[in-house]
């Protein structure tokens, strides 16, 4: 199956919780040096529950979307849930195949969040 | 070039393969493979070990390919011709025999910027491990070696460390510059780095230094005379110029080979072992510990045959073709969205084209042509200080070699057009 599904490729053309960053949140940088890909993500939380998320980061495709779809998926989550989340959970979200090359690609949000949830 | 691809069993299982990753490894012919499993089926014993005919047999073929491999680069005698697994090796064995033997602290060891990781980070290691000082060469905007005697400028590289001083050759080079180690053809760029000149231009300054050539992407597409190329070292695999995987080469002054430590100790590379000290053979088996991948360096001589039945100045005339439509068709097919590398004359460019496409990212490139059958590299190809320099993070790269066609290029084209079709807003 081909990865450039129309789904996906709306999220890369138009992420949503791109640019900016959340006030009096935290934030992280990642980057795969590898492509060049790099994500700084920003996040608050209120009563343990993730409030407001955003991203900024130049990236491929697939970052760009997993950025774009994760970022929604986690507001209102907890700490806790969030935790539990893994590349299987990444590759369930995006809904395509995605060889063993590109699954770096398709995981550098959540390694992201995960350092945002420590 | 015509019917060449008969000779390549992979395009008769893939018909519509569209290879342009030549310089990551190379395809293969049938005479390469038959002679592999030849060794396998018929004598597949261990060599410089029996007395029986079939390790006779095994031992002849194996010492066989080193002197044509000999013959190939014009060396002195086989004796200089050391089988390693890959270039990359070849170089670490340079590092460890050669260059903890005669580097002391406050000398120098000269690369360039355009290296790849292999012929780089050894000898950023051993110096920072000996004290020494690691200097570089840089490049131009073009992608040439920045050697203009009047062409020296306040350099200022986006590389942190104050050691990487890069400064033009004639600045660079002096009496403590113990090696100068080099590429022949930037894997990225394409560039074939005027090697005669610069060794004797540098022998001219300091005449003990040490020249270390990487061939790994020389040796498959031009014509190596070491004679003629004044250097003391140079290296290539066998796997990007039609043979096995396996099989590297280091070729070294006979005389260089014999100072220098040895790299492993074990079997084969002994002569006399007592409890107090160890007698070790000659080069160039005292470089050849343990069994080598024997079947791969007997079958690498019918990659030479066959590269030698063709022949390099052919190659090359026709890999200049290619690379030539390849940037004119790009160019005039994508303007200012398409960013080449490397010189402009494919004269001084070997068949290699690396690029930048619009804003579309590397992966995302090579993901959409590989859809479409067609095989390119995207990332920093094992150099990433020379993509630091260009201010790329990664870019995609296609690279021709002797099974390449005008075919193949518009193959690419018409995937590139796929990609703006895809991924435009």
């Amino acid at each position: 199956m081909n990865i450039y599904q129309d789904i996906i490729l709306d999220h890369y053309h138009h992420p949503h919780n791109q640019g900016g960053s959340v006030l009096s949140g935290r934030s992280v940088e990642v980057s795969n040096p590898l492509c060049g890909d790099k994500i700084k993500m920003t996040i608050s939380f209120e009563k343990n529950k993730v409030k407001e998320i955003k991203f900024q980061g130049e990236g491929c495709v697939i970052s760009t979307a997993s950025s774009s779809l994760l970022t929604d998926y986690v507001k209102n989550k907890s700490k806790q849930e969030l935790k539990k989340l893994d590349s299987k959970f990444i590759i369930k979200m995006l809904g395509i195949d995605l060889g063993m090359n590109r699954i770096k690609c398709a995981v550098l949000p959540l390694e992201a969040l995960h350092k945002l949830l420590v | 070039m015509t019917n060449i691809r008969n000779l390549f069993p992979i395009y008769q299982n893939q018909p519509n393969l569209v290879y342009l990753d030549s310089t990551a490894t190379s395809l293969k012919p049938k005479s390469v493979i038959d002679k592999i499993r030849e060794y396998y089926e018929e004598y597949s014993a261990n060599v410089f070990r029996g007395i029986y005919p079939m390790s006779e047999k095994a031992t002849m073929e194996f010492e066989e390919t080193r002197t044509i491999v000999s013959g190939f680069i014009n060396a002195n005698n086989s004796n200089e011709i050391v089988f390693t697994r890959n270039a990359t090796e070849s170089l670490n064995l340079l590092a460890y025999s050669l260059g903890r033997k005669i580097l002391e602290s406050g000398d120098e060891i000269v690369t360039t910027i355009m290296e790849h990781h292999s012929n780089f980070v050894p000898w950023q290691v051993l110096t920072s491990e000996v004290g020494a000082v690691f200097k570089i060469i840089d490049i131009d905007e073009e992608g040439y070696l920045d050697l203009g005697i009047n062409n020296i400028k306040d350099q200022k590289s986006n590389i942190k460390n104050t050691n990487q001083k890069l400064k033009a050759l004639d600045q660079i080079i002096t009496k403590k510059t113990k090696i100068l180690a080099l590429t022949y053809v930037s894997n990225v760029l394409g560039t074939i780095n005027p090697i005669r000149e610069i060794v004797t231009q540098v022998k001219k300054i300091n005449p003990k230094i040490i020249v270390i050539i990487d061939a790994a992407q020389a040796a498959p597409h031009l014509k190596i005379d070491v004679q003629d190329l004044g250097a003391d070292f140079i290296v290539f695999s066998s796997h990007k110029m039609l043979g096995p995987t396996g099989v590297g080469v280091l070729w070294g002054k006979e005389k260089l080979l014999k100072e220098m430590y040895p790299f492993m100790y074990g079997g084969d590379m002994i002569s006399e072992v007592y409890i107090d000290k160890t007698i070790y053979k000659d080069p160039p088996h005292k470089f050849e510990a343990g069994t080598p991948a024997i079947g791969e360096i007997i079958a690498f001589k019918e990659a030479i045959k066959f590269l030698n039945e063709v022949g390099m100045e052919k190659i090359s005339e026709h890999e200049k073709k290619l690379t030539r439509i390849a940037i004119d068709r790009l160019t005039n097919t994508f303007g200012g969205e398409i960013k080449i590398l490397g010189p402009r004359n494919v004269e001084d460019h070997n068949g290699i084209v690396s690029f930048s496409f619009g804003k579309y990212h590397p992966h995302d490139i090579s993901q959409i042509l590989a859809d479409n059958g067609i095989c390119v590299r995207a990332g920093h190809h094992c150099a990433m200080p020379l993509h630091t320099r260009l201010k790329l993070p990664a870019t995609v790269r296609a690279s021709f070699y002797i099974y390449n066609d005008e075919k193949d290029v518009e193959r690419l084209v018409e995937g590139l057009k796929e990609v703006k079709k895809i991924l435009k807003g």
